[in-house]
């Protein structure tokens, strides 16, 4: 193992101390809606300044990983993810905490973080230099493939059905174009209003769409917000850890995936489980189960998700280009610390790099304990907490969550707006991931094409730069796969999949 | 009685500035909110976390950084003049963007709502290629421009932003033409830069320090070469009267009383001549500038004339 002399740099005390503290303040961050992973490392960043370097990335690290588990919390229990990457663990979180079994999908989610976690971050002690050419191989064109392959894969997500999905993926994407375009610089759709020329926050768009409606529906309706069950909530630990051996394979895939795709700046947590929940399901015996309680789709996304915090950290180290959001605040912090990043930190300044690594290592182990216990607590208080109580906290949280964004009135507007439309929707049978996906790959997917545009323009080949690079043949072979898959299989299997037509005739 | 009212008009003056010398003396004597009208990690974060312990050493006071990013900085500037005027709402602002956005769309707005105290330092525009382009000089560059006009690509960040506008810049001043390429932010510039998806990059000295010996600078927009940075010639070494890129300053509400006003002024000014904080900011790329409330006006109307110009050219002017 490369560096193992730093282990014990890594093992102080203090910095234990300080990872123990960065898992826990960062999933209560993550699990609260609209608190994101970007949030909780930005505003820690300035009492990492009297540390030294190595202790201030530990501390980082630990709550950019704890933040990106936490938003597993709220999704599965209220149906909210409290960070975008967390979107994918509403489809089989929540309605497993619907049927009562909310407990053991927090278990599963706490063990497939660490397990994604693990791997992100062994990626990155054990191969960062060579995995970082890989976020070089991704030019404009590939992302907008990608997003166009993340687009494909909201026809098959787990809930609903394909036509209101395809539907509220375009209307995602037309609120991705409100706004001044960043690429060309055109105002768009903003109606003259001052207030839209920023255009739609995606944490925004995420609290509205997926809190508001749950809101509503629990004011409207008598039932309790989870069932109840006789027994008392426990970790199921047991159980859980024999439904994750079962699905090793699931896990491996998932946290590989994870670990790419966190490499790639500009993609994200997001990106990754929801490409993770869509090859699940491919995969699964069982695919008519998935949006319906599959432990696997809890599996698949919270280890994918997880895996992105070591994957980002491989560009942000080795290049100096942060792979993820928080990544950009932490090399900022980097910065001011007066270390740079690149090449030369693996060699010159290998101790802070490694003492790091091992340290976020320790942080992710630490999410086990940590993890279970927080978990339990939060699924007894949702489960306990009278709805007289739990509508107006969260409805609280949804304030001053979309205003801590920006510090800005808009977005709570935005929200509030955005949320009665998705309640309106759901009436009609729409489901909000559709809507926040098409708005977050709708931005990637026009960027990606624009600047693909002008490269392959400017190099008088526009086709050849679509269609002609080696990685863009591969994800476009992913996506007339996806495309063709449920077709084939139907051919494939005859007509004995009463399932499947069923869903897809909805 | 005529005298009594004169008596009584100088003394209520005496007393009024008396009542100002005695606030001035004790500014700041609590906590600054300092506005960044982006979000943390960018280059506006970075030099203000590396003011930020300077605050406190020339007035212990502390400053609380915040970030109120939006509309690429329009939705803090919009909001300035309506914060309290006392001394301790500062925000940082930010050039060509506080001149060019007005230009372009209602943002709420105007360049002149702006109170600008200080212009502390600047990023200026460079030219990058990767470590193993063939391209060793400005002079190969100019040469494969001329020969293939607009094959050469340019990573920057945006559209309409220091990047762009001086990619406008050089290529009608060396009479070429290449294609400017807009990523979102720095840091995908970049990424295409060192992925070689693009030919070179217009970005910053900052840049250069940041990517390393992973790129090679072929020319800085500055007066004199960037200390941290010998190799790399300046523009007007090589025969094109380029200096510029992004200005970072701070600014106050309209309403602030002109002594506090000078008091932010000086502070930053102050900050800005340590030696300690110089060495840190010229080891991130930044290049320094003194432009305090005396020579504002002056150093605005150059600014505005030269970036209209160029706006102008470029069609980026709102057509009413």
């Amino acid at each position: 193992m490369p560096g193992i002399e730093f282990l014990v740099d890594a093992l102080t005390p203090f910095n234990i101390l300080l990872a123990i503290a960065g898992v826990v303040f960062g999933a209560v961050i993550g699990a609260l809606p609209g608190l994101t992973a970007t949030m909780a490392v930005a505003v820690l960043v300035p009492f990492t300044f009297g540390m030294n370097p190595a202790s201030a990335l530990i501390a980082l690290g630990a709550i950019y990983t704890g933040a990106i588990y936490g938003g597993a919390y709220a999704a599965i229990l209220l149906k909210t993810p409290g960070t975008p990457s967390a979107i994918a663990t509403t489809f089989d979180g929540y309605p497993m905490a619907k049927r009562g079994d909310g407990d053991l999908a927090l278990t599963l989610a706490c063990l497939a973080s660490v397990t994604g976690g693990l791997v992100g971050a062994v990626a990155l002690l054990m191969l960062a230099p060579p995995l970082a050419q890989v976020a070089l191989k991704f030019g404009p064109v590939e992302y907008f493939w990608l997003a166009v392959f993340g687009l494909t894969l909201i026809a098959s997500l787990g809930e609903g059905s394909v036509l209101k999905g395809l539907v509220g993926g375009c209307f995602g994407l037309l609120l991705s174009m409100v706004g001044v375009a960043e690429v060309g610089g055109d105002i768009r759709y903003t109606g003259d209003l001052q207030v839209l020329l920023g255009g739609i926050d995606v944490v925004a768009a995420l609290i509205g769409l997926y809190c508001i409606p749950v809101l509503i529906d629990l004011v409207a309706t008598p039932d309790p917000h989870l069932k109840v069950t006789e027994r008392l909530a426990s970790y199921r630990l047991k159980e859980a850890l024999g439904i994750c051996w079962n699905s090793k394979g699931n896990l491996a895939r998932s946290s590989i995936i994870g670990t790419v795709v966190g490499i790639l700046p500009g993609a994200g947590g997001s990106i990754a489980s929801l490409v993770s929940y869509g090859e699940a399901r491919r995969a699964s015996k069982h695919p008519e189960n998935f949006g319906k309680g599959e432990p696997d789709g809890i599996l698949a996304t919270e280890s994918s998700n997880n895996a992105t915090v070591g994957g980002g950290f491989i560009p942000t180290l080795v290049l100096g280009i942060p792979g993820t959001p928080p990544d950009a605040v932490i090399l900022g912090a980097l910065l001011v610390q007066g270390i740079r990043t690149g090449p030369s930190l693996f060699g010159e300044q290998s101790q802070i790099v490694y003492t790091f690594i091992y340290g976020l290592i320790l942080a992710t182990l630490l999410m086990l304990p940590i993890g279970l216990v927080i978990g339990r607590y939060a699924f007894k208080s949702i489960v306990a907490i009278p709805k007289a109580v739990l509508v107006p906290s969260v409805a609280f949280l949804t304030i001053i969550g979309s205003y801590a964004i920006h510090n800005n009135p808009h977005e709570v507007l935005q929200m509030v707006g955005l949320g009665i439309i998705a309640w309106v929707l759901s009436r009609f049978g729409f489901t909000p991931s559709p809507i926040v996906l098409g708005l977050i790959l709708g931005a990637i997917a026009e960027a990606g094409f624009v600047q693909g545009y002008l490269i392959g323009n400017a190099k008088q080949n526009v086709l050849g730069e679509f269609f002609g690079r080696p990685i863009s043949i591969g994800i476009i072979a992913f996506i007339v796969l996806g495309l063709l898959y449920p077709v084939l299989m139907k051919r494939f299997r005859g007509p004995a999949v009463p399932a499947q037509v069923a869903s897809s005739n909805e | 009685m005529k005298r009594f009212v004169k008596l009584f008009a100088v003394g209520t003056a005496l007393l009024a500035a008396a009542a100002g010398g005695i606030a001035f003396a004790a500014y700041p004597e609590k906590t600054i909110n300092y506005i960044i009208a982006f979000g943390p990690g960018g280059e506006s974060d970075i030099s203000a976390r590396l003011q930020e312990p300077f605050f406190k050493k020339y007035t212990g006071q502390t400053v609380a950084i915040q970030y109120k990013p939006g509309a690429g900085g329009a939705a803090a500037w919009s909001q300035l003049n309506n914060m309290p005027g006392d001394g301790y709402t500062i925000m940082g602002t930010n050039l060509p963007h506080i001149i060019l956005q007005p230009l372009e769309k209602d943002v709420g707005y105007k360049t002149d709502d702006i109170t600008n105290v200080y212009w502390f330092h600047y990023t200026p525009d460079a030219i990058l290629v990767p470590a193993d382009s063939p391209y060793k000089t400005l002079k190969d560059l100019v040469e494969a421009a001329k020969k293939t006009p607009g094959a050469l690509t340019f990573s920057g960040s945006g559209t309409n932003t220091a990047n762009h506008l001086a990619q406008q810049r050089f290529d009608k001043m060396a009479g070429i033409k290449t294609t400017y390429v807009p990523f979102k932010g720095t840091g995908a510039s970049n990424t295409a830069l060192l992925g070689k998806q693009v030919t070179g990059s217009w970005g910053y000295t900052t840049v250069q320090m940041q990517l390393g010996n992973q790129v090679r600078c072929l020319a800085v927009a500055m007066e004199k070469r960037h200390p941290q940075i010998p190799d790399c010639p300046t523009f007007r070494e090589q025969g094109y009267d380029l200096v510029s890129g992004a200005y970072r300053g701070i600014a106050v509400p309209k309403s602030t009383p002109k002594d506090i006003q000078r008091a932010v002024s000086d502070l930053i000014g102050k900050i800005n001549r340590d030696p300690e904080f110089i060495k840190k900011m010229e080891e991130n790329g930044f290049a320094m500038i003194d432009i305090g409330l005396d020579q504002m006006q002056t150093f605005m109307d150059q600014k505005k004339k030269e970036y209209e110009a160029i706006a102008r050219e470029m069609g980026i002017v709102k057509t009413k």
